[in-house]
């Protein structure tokens, strides 16, 4: 631990280190305990099947928090992600079932699988940069930006087939546009292809957040915007990249959300913003900006898809699910202040 | 005057009535004596001047008659009754009021609103707004300001905004009201109209307590001067009796100096590296912040900038950083002038600013002492396109090293860090971006007498190996030791540049008091910096 040299004369000090130390790591603790809870009360729980399911249903949340604790790493928050959801899988039918229609020329275009997921994620993107444009060029707050956005894309979900589903996407192999089930049931060395997107969407986001200079930059812009402008970033590019960023992960969500169903449905991903910002609230990233990781963000969806799992199990009745849900998110809340001023107090008895 | 110690007896000066007394107020902050156990007299219904360099207890001073703070020592008399004030609303019941120098009003309120803010009239326990506007009016009547009270603090210029802190002053009945450099940011119509206001105020017996630097103003209006220095009285006299030059005398009197540099280095034949033409920043609503700013700068020379607060000194600042682009006029460095406005080409092109306030505009909290050290220089640790920990770590190692910056680890919270290392780390976030031309605003502000030894030994070597270093500081003595040159700014214009052989401190002080002509009238004056020497 990097405070450790310094503690070392004070035994105040160190005991307070120690304080932060397990406080960081609580999101871990608390998976931990829970996974242990689950396990002790039903036998069911601790099972490879179980499991495979557990991780597999966390995976959609993941993907989606990863790019959501971007936005919220530079103090923003993107409530728009749960219409993008829908929006991406509805275009992703619209895709298979119909062809991209061009009047003008009298044809249609059918895609391979491989050009609509391109095209559904770059969707994606633009829906973010939307946000972006909205948030850095006419100023408006995010909340509200991303609320309407949330609006909009839905709106945009539902006309895109006038509110219906488009129920087979099983493709035609006379189109060549066969093989979407692949992505949300298939299976690599027995473990699913939603899994391997999670970690692979984890793994990048925690490389480009820890490891790069957009990725400091990131930090810096939510830590203290006006120092990080005068050190010579562009503020504003970053805010733009960032929810071009959450877009992305949304529509990944939405892809894999269709190809589970084999069917897109409008009303597809909604409320799954909650789910996202509860997942990064929970991995310890802070609302205000410039304090988490994307590695506590999949630990904060494990323990939300844990606990959402492991009361199924138990047979809890679903209304009590959600007020469980909630207050352990609240309880994260409460712990994130309370690690703030432990830190703050170490400060001072340092000084 | 009496040797700083024992306490001046009271009311020597003044054959007016004392409304409000100070007898022996000392005031302990950890780490200094603010207040060494000074004596202060307010003359009902004359202006009450306090006068003192930055750091002489005045602003201490203020805040414990206006009951912010509590003296350590000493007591308050009220009309000779000893009075203890647990806050600012006891101050305000026993009839002190005060006016900071940053406004404290509600700009999305109205006036009305703003005038009676935390103590609204209420009829059935609802805002009475009628009779506010009323009571409002008729304040406003008093002050000769023909108002709307509805109208939005907001739509306000500065100088009404003062007027509407009188009123809400007034409304409260003060009979003492502070005012912290009232004029600092008016212009010279509004400060004459805020004159009148005290001459009026004043023909009402109210007392004022008038702190300035404005020497030339003080003499103008004050009828009593107090000068404090180093947290003591240093004088008390009747304003008829004194001049300039003898408040200079009594404010600095003093021998203290900031570590000084070998002025050896023959900076006359080094290349010129920063040219400024012309700068002109227009201020919102009338006239100017910076008007017609020209100097140069050149490799390895240290240049100062004095000047009063509001003097234009970081908005010169802001604009060589690009932050301005109203700005008009020709910034040329090494011989190429500087279009792009923005933050990071202005970097590239080789300034870099280390802000005047540390924890608003140079760290970023959250983050590491190493991951603030290289912020500003990230892509020169890359590795392929991502950060090489051992590079950047090196770089840390070395700035650290270099300027001694008290740490246990690089990876500790910045805030964890004293004001002094804090400030250290802004300075080498700065350096690593490799910077021909650095520009430092205060970099002595709340931080140790050690550490502001240290920072000047690290700009004396950095302007050694040929940096050129601008700096802004309010402190004379800083001023007078530290630079080659000093360039003084008063209300945006240049009124003085002095080499550091021939200055004085009553040099600077004139230069930085002196009100500029306005520029229709000043043609003459225009493009040559009009100090007293040639």
């Amino acid at each position: 631990m990097a405070t450790a040299s310094l503690a070392s004369t004070e035994p105040s000090v160190s005991r307070l280190s120690i304080g932060v130390f397990l406080f960081r790591l609580r999101a871990f603790i608390a998976l931990l305990i829970l996974i242990g809870i689950f396990s002790l009360l039903t036998p069911a729980f601790f099972t490879e099947q179980n499991l495979i399911i557990l991780v597999g249903q966390t995976a959609i949340n993941a993907i989606m928090a990863v790019g959501m604790t971007y936005v919220i790493l530079t103090g923003g928050i993107d409530l728009s992600v749960g219409s993008i959801v829908g929006l991406a899988a509805m275009i992703a039918g619209l895709l298979i079932d119909r062809g991209l229609e061009l009047p003008v020329f009298g044809v249609v275009i059918y895609f391979n699988i491989p050009a609509i997921i391109l095209i559904v994620l770059c969707l994606g993107i633009l829906v973010g940069a939307f946000n972006g444009v909205l948030v850095t060029r006419f100023n408006v707050a995010p909340f509200i930006a991303t609320l309407g956005t949330l609006y909009v894309a839905r709106g945009l979900a539902q006309l895109s087939n006038d509110g219906a589903t488009f129920p087979n996407l099983v493709g035609n192999p006379d189109l060549g546009n066969t093989g979407f089930p692949f992505l949300g049931s298939g299976t690599i060395v027995g473990i699913p292809i939603v899994i391997w997107i999670m970690i692979l969407f984890t793994a990048i986001g925690w490389f480009v957040a820890a490891k790069t200079p957009f990725g400091r930059q990131v930090y810096a812009v939510g830590g203290n915007e006006r120092a990080a402008e005068l050190s010579g970033i562009y503020v504003q590019r970053i805010k733009m990249a960032v929810y071009m960023i959450s877009g992305m992960c949304a529509a990944m969500t939405g892809l894999v959300t269709a190809s589970q169903l084999v069917a897109a449905h409008p009303a597809t991903g909604e409320s799954y913003e909650l789910n996202a910002i509860a997942a990064v609230v929970l991995g310890g990233t802070s609302l205000a900006g410039g304090r988490g990781t994307v590695w506590g963000t999949l630990i904060g969806a494990l323990v939300i898809g844990v606990l959402t799992n492991g009361l199924v199990l138990l047979g809890v009745q679903e209304f009590w699910k959600k007020v469980i849900t909630g207050l352990v998110i609240i309880l994260a809340v409460v712990l994130d202040q309370l690690q703030a001023r432990l830190q703050q107090r170490l400060a001072l008895k340092k000084a | 005057m009496s040797s700083p110690s024992s306490p001046v007896s009271p009311a020597p000066t003044g054959t007016g009535e004392i409304v409000l007394a100070a007898l022996g107020v000392t005031k302990v902050f950890p780490g200094t004596l603010a207040l060494d156990g000074v004596n202060f007299n307010v003359y009902r219904g004359k202006v009450n001047v306090l006068v003192g360099e930055n750091g002489a207890g005045k602003s201490t001073l203020m805040k414990i008659l206006a009951g912010v703070e509590a003296p350590t020592s000493g007591r308050l008399l009220i009309d000779g009754h000893p009075v203890t004030f647990k806050n600012a609303r006891d101050a305000s019941k026993a009839g002190v009021g005060i006016i900071y120098q940053e406004l404290n009003l509600f700009p999305n309120l109205n006036i009305a609103e703003n005038i009676f803010a935390g103590r609204e009239l209420t009829r059935l326990e609802v805002v009475d707004h009628g009779a506010q506007e009323m009571l409002a009016k008729r304040v406003l009547g008093r002050l000769e300001q023909p108002l709307d009270p509805r109208t939005l603090v907001s739509e306000l210029r500065m100088g009404q905004q003062q007027i509407v802190e009188i009123a809400k002053a007034l409304a409260q009945n003060v009979r003492v009201l502070i005012m912290d450099e009232p004029t600092s940011a008016l212009t010279n119509a509004e400060t004459e109209a805020l004159f009148q206001i005290i001459e009026d105020l004043k023909s009402h017996d109210v007392a004022i307590v008038y702190i300035s630097h404005k020497l030339e103003e003080l003499l103008r209006i004050g009828d009593y001067i107090t000068v404090l220095r180093d947290g003591k009285l240093a004088a008390e006299a009747s304003v008829a009796d004194v001049d300039i030059t003898w408040i200079i005398e009594k404010m600095v009197g003093r021998t203290v100096r900031a570590p000084s540099r070998s002025h050896d280095s023959p900076k006359q034949q080094q290349e010129e590296l920063l040219a400024v033409q012309d700068l002109t920043l227009p201020r919102a609503g009338e006239g100017f912040t910076l008007e017609n700013v020209s100097f140069s700068l050149r490799a390895g020379e240290i240049l100062a900038i004095y000047g009063l607060l509001g003097a234009g000194r970081t908005e010169l600042f802001e604009c060589l950083m690009g932050l301005h682009p109203e700005a008009t006029g020709q910034i040329t460095l090494a011989g190429k002038p500087l279009r792009s406005e923005s933050i990071f080409d202005r970097i590239a092109a080789g300034i870099s600013l280390v802000p005047e306030d540390r924890q608003r505009l140079g760290l970023i909290q959250p983050l590491s002492v190493a991951q603030n050290i290289t912020l500003a220089s990230l892509t020169a640790y890359l590795l392929s396109f991502w950060i090489s920990d051992k590079k950047e770590s090196a770089s840390v190692a070395k700035m650290i090293k270099e300027l001694a910056i008290k740490v246990g680890s690089a990876e500790q919270p910045i805030t964890s860090l004293s004001g002094g290392n804090q400030q250290k780390v802004v300075l080498a976030k700065s350096l690593l971006t490799r910077p021909k031309v650095l520009l430092l605003d205060e970099p002595t502000r709340g931080i140790d007498v050690g550490a502001k030894a240290e920072i000047f030994q690290i700009i004396n070597r950095l302007a050694g190996e040929g940096l050129a270093v601008l700096f802004i500081s309010s402190e004379l003595p800083e001023v007078l030791s530290v630079p080659d040159r000093i360039l003084v700014l008063s209300r945006g214009r240049v009124t003085g540049v002095f080499d550091h052989t021939e200055v004085t401190e009553e040099l600077l002080v004139r230069a930085s008091a002196a009100r500029p002509q306005h520029h229709q009238d000043a043609a003459l004056a225009n493009n040559s910096a009009p100090g007293p020497h040639p």
